[in-house]
């Protein structure tokens, strides 16, 4: 199937959100995912870190992609182009938030370091160029990848937020235990494949 | 081969020159959306600085010389580097609210480590933090005092010279090693007097798998350089007229033996007991020096206790808990003002009695580890 003529771009960004779900189908961005999902605001401060860091360096990898790296045949040299963009793409943007307004970096600004590293990032980019996305449904995906990501993360805070209190077995306390309500609510989530496809 | 060589040098080209354009846009972007210019700091309402905006506090007041004890480094791990912010502190950040509760957020207390100076800025510290520095020092001696007690000199080199009150403490910065993989800070107090000013001393005990102490029991070197930052605390002599009972366990000889230069060096009549309390003989030492001062200051008295002493330790002094022996030395505790250093559950049993006796709480100085 040829992806990009056969689903739309709303229909690319729910795939992404919802039945490929990047973090709970391919796992990716888990340490972040597993650090800072304690409490549902700042869980929604990442997520929206994510979804904006996301969409926009996926817009720009895929211009340098195309009009610089295909031309001149460096389509193997796309992992460390990627991973310089992404990097300076968030520091220079959390300068700007934390000059412009104190509030937005207050809630957004603080996480930006957190997640250049996050894999997800890289991994959006790369699925737009290994599905052979246009640039439309290359932003569109990494917007669903985004909000999909952000999701996963608020329910997750908000269960562990709900069993603050409840008593966990000593070996499975923290990380443990987040793996497995991790590992449940994947197979939630396996049950909304089928609604739409992307592959 | 030559066409090889060309794309060779273009893919060159090309990669460096995104990553130049990158680092251009970045150096730029620091100079004029990263640069704060000067701003203006004021601690304790009468001494300005002007400083560099955009760094954190922690970081500026270092620069100043100005010394905030941390013990993570401004990670924002420990919560130590809390500071009264009065002024241009901005809204708390969700990094600083892990450490600071609602009692303080209402007293405007921050953590220096995450706020960032980017307005001028009013701050309220201690006033004895002004005497706070960073001292590169070198390991002159390092000796055996009992089995699990080590005694190590410190040479200062850079600054050479600290001002100190006999019973304060520093702060040795260990650097990264086999049991921690980031350099921490560790407190031990002073224990040589505040009038050896290009000395510091400590007493360092063994705790099992303890960072700093297995560093310096097994690492550290005579001839190694040392960082300490200090000093800190209110553990120091009140100058009054009231009687004086000192008591400690362990390395808490280490405040005493400062406070007792002191008093030793300045001619301090004021009646001084000094109980010590230890398990067995081979956990009591500097009994030497102890005597010394016996002989020296006018109204002094050492007690060493034993609490479990065995036949083989040949002891007839006090016997028993540091608590008891206290109970029976000290009659009317009305005129009468307690420093003790030790273990927190010594240390809560010893202001126990102290208050039965009659001691006003107000009275009760201590140093707990």
């Amino acid at each position: 199937m040829n992806a990009p003529e056969s689903i739309g771009v709303v229909a690319i960004f729910f795939a992404a959100a919802i039945t490929n779900n990047i973090l709970l189908t391919m796992y990716l961005g888990m340490c972040s995912f597993l650090a800072v999902s304690r409490q549902v605001k700042t869980a929604v401060g990442l997520g929206m870190a994510v979804v904006f860091v996301m969409t926009f360096t996926s817009a720009i990898n895929w211009v340098i992609y195309e009009y610089l790296l295909v031309p001149y045949k460096l389509e193997y040299l796309m992992y460390i182009v990627f991973i310089i963009v992404i990097a300076s793409f968030v520091q220079l943007v959390e300068m700007i938030i934390e000059r412009v307004s104190e509030t937005l970096y207050n809630a957004l600004g603080i996480f930006l370091p957190l997640i250049t590293v996050n894999c997800a990032i890289l991994g959006a980019a790369l699925f737009m160029i290994i599905r052979k996305y246009t640039f439309l449904s290359a932003v569109s995906f990494s917007a669903g990848s985004g909000v999909g990501w952000m999701l996963a993360i608020i329910i997750m805070a908000g269960i562990r937020q709900k069993m603050a209190n409840s008593k966990v077995p000593k070996g499975l306390e923290g990380a443990g235990i987040t793996l497995i309500i991790a590992g449940i609510m994947s197979m939630a989530f396996m049950g909304f494949t089928g609604m739409i496809t992307l592959n | 081969m030559e066409f090889q060589v060309f794309e060779l040098v273009q893919s060159i080209l090309i990669v460096s020159g995104i990553a130049t354009f990158l680092a251009v846009l970045m150096v730029i972007a620091d100079a004029t959306i990263g640069n704060y210019g000067e701003m203006e700091l004021v601690i304790n309402k009468e001494h300005k600085h002007i400083v560099e905006g955009g760094g954190t506090l922690l970081n500026t007041l270092k620069e100043e010389g100005v010394f905030i004890p941390s013990a993570c480094g401004g990670r924002g791990s420990c919560g130590l580097c809390k500071c009264k912010v009065t002024e241009g502190g901005g809204d708390y950040l969700p990094t600083e609210l892990t450490y600071i509760d609602k009692e303080e957020q209402a007293e405007n207390i921050r953590l220096s480590c995450q706020l960032k100076v980017k307005r001028n800025i009013q701050i309220e510290i201690p006033e004895e933090l002004f005497n706070v520095k960073e001292f590169r020092t070198k390991v002159i001696s390092i000796k055996d005092l009992t089995h699990d007690i080590k005694e190590v000199r410190l040479q200062l080199l850079e600054p050479d010279e600290i001002t100190f009150k006999a019973g304060q403490f520093v702060q040795i910065q260990v650097p990264e090693y086999e049991l921690s993989d980031e350099s921490v800070y560790r407190a031990y107090s002073i224990s040589s007097s505040s009038s050896e000013k290009g000395v510091v001393e400590l007493e360092i005990r063994l705790v099992p798998n303890g960072i700093c102490t297995t560093y310096v029991h097994n690492h550290l070197k005579e001839g190694d350089e040392l960082t300490v930052t200090g000093p800190y605390g209110d553990f120091y002599l009140r100058e009054t007229d009231a009687d004086i009972v000192c008591v400690a366990g362990g390395s808490g000889m280490a405040p005493i033996k400062s406070l007792l230069h002191y008093i030793e060096e300045n001619k301090i009549t004021r009646n001084v007991i000094y109980i010590f309390g230890a398990q067995g003989r081979r956990d009591l030492f500097l009994l030497e020096k102890m005597k010394e001062f016996e002989e020296k200051i006018p109204n002094f008295k050492f007690v060493p206790a034993l609490s479990s002493a065995t036949p083989e330790d040949n002891w007839d002094g006090e016997t028993g808990k540091v608590t008891d022996v206290l109970a029976n030395y000290l009659q009317d505790g009305a005129n009468t003002e307690a420093y003790l250093c030790g273990s927190p559950g010594m240390i809560n049993a010893v202001i126990e009695v102290l208050k039965s006796k009659g001691v006003k709480e107000e009275k009760i100085y201590y140093d707990k580890f």
